[in-house]
């Protein structure tokens, strides 16, 4: 028997053997990892350095070789061959990774939570080993609203709550009107948007308060400059792309020419551009505000993008498509607007949610000028001389809120791709 | 010939420097059911792509319904939505229903309320048989289903000429006369009919005329009887021996 195991290969005869052998094996091996990263116990001291340190690795190895039988008819055992198991190379894959696990999320959780400091106001309130949180607590409404005055907050936050009311009803209206909804997002929703900007945040009438928009920022200012960017970059990409594609010269080689121009550009030169040359163009006694000419830039700079995303879905699709449009007797913009944008864009959905993401993970490229949003807002915060050395903290605190913005968006785009999905 | 639809007069035309239609001339009567039939790479399909304007022809005139179409036609969609096409490849949009193919051109092009756009596209998904799918999207339809559907949403425009463009090449041999058998119909019902096709049977049956092409020419043009039974020219012997 014992003969035989060394000899033949695990089989589902000897299933039990070979499974208890396996486990065995991997136990000792997860453990002596285990140990020795939480606790600093060498169980393998004895061996010599070399040997303690690939032990784990050689016992995880022979385990997960006794266990890998296919077609046991036990799920757990089969799932596990299959996914994490299939071959010698995948299973020290699998042990190298739960190995890393082991070894580092210990340090990071407790930096991250369990010497975390959350109580306190100051600096010197936080005295254990890990992330001082009450710097981000203490900061928070900077990182909200930027300098906007504090009595005034309300209004960001009635304005926001209106949009994205006015957002989340579009679920739940009727059938009916679903035909007004595209013309309603098109128009309406800007407008709404820039009303209640306009209005409610920098004030000046109604009785309210004006609020210049250097004091503007935080997180409230990326959304407002990632919401304009976004709703006007994309039909003015869509119009680039159908320019670059056109059969007038004048048309075709503007919208190449104009592509090419601001690709090429970094986007913080566009920026720094739009402080410092561009109010020299402008007529004496004009004035257009530093925030609208950092929208502007940023809108131009990705429409650029966008453009070449649609233009993608524009040259996969077949020149059937074209044709039999045509032979119905649809002109240029019913043909594109009704049969070939609907589709060319689904095709994109893709290429148009990253472009949407590097947009917003490009707001905070304003600071150039002088706007500061949530990240702008945090490299302010951590230069005070009060909270030095603040930095890993505020930059994981702006990670993390990036990461959710753009993660839901990158969803929001997974469900958009599938609810207009006609294949079968 | 006051009944004359279509008339093509000493057309040319070039893809770069390789000349595809050359010195075509041809004359298509109200109710005419003419089939073009000849090898791969004859220009078939163009000839029939520029009677509506797909293709730009370089020389000679091409007149349809009375109008010249050239460079300087303005308003080419209203030709269009008067001469109904078929392709090869159906081309039916795959992000709308078969109901919404059909009507998308009506609302759109003729301006017809929906309900009424409705009606006349149950119509003509009726007279292709296949009513029972008009809300299926094309993927979800067989390929002699999806030409089937091609054919009633180029009906629905109610055109007074049919270009058929190999509609039975992409298909299935089973589904091949379920596409003609429309055809067929189609043509009893007096509809002036170009059709590019191999189906010498369908042919035989409903053309009255029968054009043979060969590198760009027409190399002969016959009453589907004489076509058939006495070719004049050489090549169309040779070609007819391979087909039949």
């Amino acid at each position: 028997m014992i003969k035989n195991l060394f000899t033949t290969k695990p089989n589902i005869r000897s299933l039990k053997l070979y499974v208890s052998i396996g486990l065995i094996f991997l136990f000792f091996s997860f453990l002596d990892v285990f140990l020795n990263s939480l606790f600093d116990i060498n169980l393998t001291f004895f061996f010599s350095d070399f040997i303690s340190f690939f032990l784990p690795l050689t016992l995880g190895y022979i385990g997960f070789y006794s266990i890998r039988i296919e077609q046991t008819g036990n799920i757990f055992l089969d799932t596990i061959n299959k996914k994490i198991n299939s071959t010698s190379f995948n299973s020290v894959l699998t042990l190298l990774s739960f190995f890393a696990i082991i070894k580092y999320s210990p340090p990071l959780l407790s930096w991250l939570v369990f010497d975390a400091n959350i109580s306190g106001s100051t600096k010197e309130d936080c005295t254990g080993d890990g992330a001082c949180w009450v710097f981000i607590k203490v900061w928070f409404k900077r990182f909200m609203y930027g300098m906007y005055p504090n009595a005034e907050q309300w209004r960001i936050n009635t304005a926001f709550l209106i949009l994205f009311t006015s957002i989340g009803s579009v679920y739940f209206v009727p059938e009916k009107y679903k035909n007004y909804l595209i013309s309603f997002s098109i128009l309406g929703f800007p407008l709404i948007a820039f009303l209640l900007i306009y209005f409610l945040i920098s004030g000046g009438s109604f009785g309210l308060e004006w609020v210049e928009t250097g004091a503007w920022g935080g997180l409230s200012l990326t959304f407002i400059v990632s919401f304009f960017a976004l709703i006007f970059c994309f039909p003015i990409g869509i119009f680039l792309a159908l320019g670059r594609r056109s059969s007038l010269p004048v048309i075709k080689y503007s919208s190449i020419g104009f592509i090419e121009f601001w690709r090429g550009v970094p986007l913080i030169t566009v920026l720094f551009m739009s402080a410092v040359m561009f109010p020299m163009f402008l007529p004496d006694g004009t004035y257009m505000d530093k925030l609208v000419r950092a929208i502007i830039a940023i809108t131009l700079f990705e429409s650029a993008y966008m453009a070449e995303v649609v233009r993608g879905g524009l040259q996969a699709l077949p020149r059937g498509q074209y044709d039999a449009a045509k032979s119905l007797g649809l002109g240029y913009w019913r043909m594109n607007l009704l049969i070939i944008l609907p589709q060319a864009l689904k095709l994109v959905i893709p290429g148009i949610a990253n472009t949407f993401l590097a947009l917003i993970k490009d707001t905070p490229l304003i600071f150039v000028v002088g706007l500061l949003e949530i990240a702008g807002m945090i490299g302010l915060a951590k230069t005070n001389p009060k909270w030095l050395g603040m930095a890993t903290e505020g930059y994981v605190f702006a990670g993390a809120v990036f990461w959710v913005i753009c993660f839901s968006l990158s969803r929001y785009s997974q469900n958009l791709e599938k609810k207009l999905s006609t294949e079968r | 010939m006051s009944n004359e639809i279509i008339k093509l007069k000493a057309v040319n035309k070039w893809f770069s420097d390789f000349q595809v239609l050359k010195d075509i001339n041809l004359s298509v009567n109200q109710k005419e059911k003419i089939v073009i039939c000849g090898p791969s790479g004859s220009g078939k399909s163009t000839l029939i792509r520029c009677i509506n304007r797909l293709e730009e022809h370089q020389e000679g005139s091409i007149v349809v319904d009375g109008t010249e179409i050239s460079a300087e036609t303005k308003n080419i969609e209203l030709i269009r939505a008067d001469v109904g096409m078929v392709f090869q490849q159906f081309n039916l949009f795959p992000h709308l229903s078969i109901l919404d193919n059909c009507t998308l051109a009506l609302i759109w092009v003729k301006k017809l309320p929906k309900k009424k756009a409705e009606e006349l596209a149950m119509k003509n998904l009726t007279r292709v048989q296949i009513d029972d799918q008009a809300l299926k999207f094309p993927g979800q339809l067989s390929g002699g289903q999806q030409q089937r559907a091609a054919i009633a949403r180029a009906l629905c425009m109610e055109p007074k000429i049919m270009l058929f463009d190999e509609p039975t090449s992409a298909l299935d041999p089973e589904m091949i006369k379920e596409v003609l058998d429309v055809m067929v119909d189609l043509a009893k019902g007096g509809m002036t009919m170009i059709v590019v096709t191999h189906e010498m049977g369908f042919a035989k049956e409903v053309a009255d005329n029968m054009i043979f092409m060969d590198e760009g020419r027409i190399v002969e043009k016959a009453k589907t009887k004489d076509f058939f039974d006495n070719p004049k020219s050489d090549r169309t012997k040779l070609f007819l021996s391979q087909i039949l």
